[in-house]
């Protein structure tokens, strides 16, 4: 799904993400850790378009079909199976199928719960000025559909009764789920996670863990960030390490466990 | 469906109001002030939705009305187009300039943004008092009478209900903006750009549709204020005016449409009311501004919310 190639980020003489490269197959959680400073939160926002690219490239498969598992970039390129996605701004990416959530909630505040979710349904949304400042019936009807799907994703997660409920009085669980359903309504193909249980208590992160993992039982691809060891060697199907800007490792959960440079630099000796 | 019917019982109210308030007036006196507070508050309104609801400041509002009252007063007066074809040409011409400046001055954020905006207004103000052939300089330059198919506006009557027909369409427009994926939008950028950006609205878009949309309905009132003092001059364009436009909005109630209504009118009216405090009248206005920003941080429309005669969304 995503084809992620050298990529590199330089802050003046710092090399925060130094040719990093890693692949994230559809249907799969991607999981990046390391310890904090090693780049992966610069990662996303290099992938999401907020921080340009130093050098290196990243790719977005068109179609993830059988027929197309070349892994050669010029043959994928050429059949356009592969698109270069490097730099392109985060409102451009959500049009294409990629959405995130923040390590620092992104919310708005001063809406409701409901319109927050509905802010998701955006880039469905009817946009002409003229019949949004005449509010023909189209505006009409488009609002009334987005808003009955908005609170059946509220119904799903449990939240109908936050629905009218302005966000800034909102618990921080609640929101962090918020963000996630926005991102959801977006209809992605990629959705990526950063720290998505930071500051959450234990059942608030099994109730995350759960929803991401069915995120991607349903065939979305995700990139995880974060710091929770026992929820990131539960949900992973993949996981790629970072210490000091590059990849330290790549494996399976049970591999990265195990791997003792991973456990020197980061999980400690306790983990093993 | 409860909002809906709130926001026409609100629009039944004001058309009400201004049916009934000309009963009251004693002169013409009366009716000019009336004019010019609706004038000002068409202007708010507009600013509001830039302020308030897009989170995006302009100390250069009364630059802009001015800049598009002086389009429509040139082609009109020197060169002779019909004055509403004029005043459509100006419109047009001032969106496209919106948009233009819009692209760089709205990547800035806060003080920055306030200072871009007022660099604007200032080279305007500059201008139109540079370019005497055209505007008259300093001095100003004599206004037209207003015709429309030949209709002509000549009496104080005709530029109450004009004026109010217009504030109408204003309000109702800017409520559906509102209530839209638009509205939601702005609102959104009012509390997180990333927010915005991660649904896939371009920001930076927005920005400018939204200073289009202000910039020509500040135009538009500017104008018409041109054609009914039939003169216009510098001063239209001054700093002074864009700070005021900026009091009336915060004044009000800033984020509320009807706070902004409720601002223009009141400080229009504000400074007639107190002529007969002569040396003092400045100085009055000044503690009476200071004490309601210190009691009603929320605007003058914060005290109808108490009376419960509107609801926060007014």
């Amino acid at each position: 799904m995503l084809i992620v190639r050298e990529l590199c980020k330089n802050f003046g003489g710092l090399k925060a993400v130094d040719e990093l490269s890693f692949n994230v197959k559809r249907g799969t959680v991607h999981s990046i850790i390391g310890p904090n400073g090693a780049g992966k939160t610069t990662l996303i926002n290099m992938i999401t378009g907020i921080y340009s690219v130093t050098s290196g490239e990243i790719y977005l498969r068109k179609d993830d079909d059988i027929k197309c598992v070349e892994e050669d970039d010029i043959k994928d390129m050429i059949h356009g199976h592969r698109e270069n996605i490097t730099n392109i701004p985060m409102h451009k990416l959500v049009h294409k199928g990629i959405c995130r959530t923040f390590q620092h909630l992104e919310i708005c505040g001063s809406m409701s719960a409901l319109e927050n979710i509905m802010l998701g349904f955006d880039k469905f949304m009817s946009k002409n000025i003229i019949q949004t400042c005449l509010r023909t019936k189209r505006i009409k009807e488009d609002e009334k559909k987005f808003e009955y799907e908005a609170m059946k994703y509220l119904n799903m997660f449990n939240l109908e009764k936050i629905a009218y409920k302005q966000a800034d009085s909102l618990s921080y669980g609640v929101l962090k789920k918020l963000e996630i359903i926005r991102a959801l309504a977006t209809k992605p193909k990629l959705i990526l996670f950063d720290e998505p249980v930071a500051g959450l208590n234990p059942k608030e992160t099994d109730e995350i863990s759960q929803i991401i993992k069915e995120v991607a039982n349903e065939g979305l691809s995700v990139i995880l960030v974060e710091h929770d060891m026992k929820m990131v060697m539960k949900i992973s199907d993949e996981i790629t390490v970072m210490n000091f800007g590059k990849k330290l490792a790549y494996g399976k959960p049970e591999e990265i466990a195990n791997n003792k440079e991973v456990i020197k630099a980061y999980l400690g000796s306790n983990y093993a | 469906m409860a909002q809906a019917v709130k926001q026409i019982k609100d629009i039944l109210f004001l058309i009400f109001f201004l049916i009934v308030i000309p009963f009251f007036f004693k002169n013409d006196f009366y009716y000019e002030i009336a004019i010019l507070s609706l004038l000002n508050a068409i202007i708010c309104i507009g600013l509001n939705l830039l302020m308030g609801y897009a989170g995006q400041i302009s100390l250069g509002h009364g630059g802009f009305a001015a800049l598009g009252a002086y389009i429509t007063v040139i082609l009109s007066s020197i060169y002779g187009i019909s004055p509403a074809v004029s005043l459509l040409v100006s419109l047009v011409f001032m969106a496209f300039f919106a948009f233009v400046i819009s692209k760089p001055i709205l990547k800035l954020e806060g003080h920055y943004l306030a200072m871009a905006t007022l660099g604007v207004g200032v080279i305007i103000y500059i201008t139109v008092n540079a370019q005497a052939d055209l505007t008259g300089g300093p001095d100003g330059m004599g206004v037209d009478i207003f015709k429309i198919f030949g209709f002509e506006l000549d009496s104080n009557i005709k530029w109450y209900i004009l004026s109010s027909v217009l504030l109408i369409l204003v309000i109702v427009t800017f409520k559906n903006i509102i209530n839209s994926p638009y509205g939601r939008i702005l609102r959104g950028i009012h509390d997180s750009n990333q927010a915005v950006s991660s649904v896939g609205a371009d920001v930076a878009k927005y920005k400018s549709y939204v200073f289009v949309i202000s910039v020509v309905i500040a135009a538009l009132a500017g104008s018409m204020y041109a054609f009914f003092s039939g003169f216009i001059s510098p001063a239209e364009a001054s700093f002074n005016r864009s700070i005021e436009l900026v009091v009336m909005v915060v004044f009000g109630g800033i984020g509320r449409v009807y706070g902004a209504l409720l601002g223009a009118i009141f400080l229009t009216v504000l400074p007639q009311l107190l002529t007969s405090f002569e040396d003092y009248q400045t100085l009055i206005y000044g503690v009476i501004i200071i004490f309601v920003m210190m009691f009603m941080p929320k605007g003058i429309i914060s005290l109808f919310d108490k009376l419960g005669k509107t609801n926060a969304h007014s």
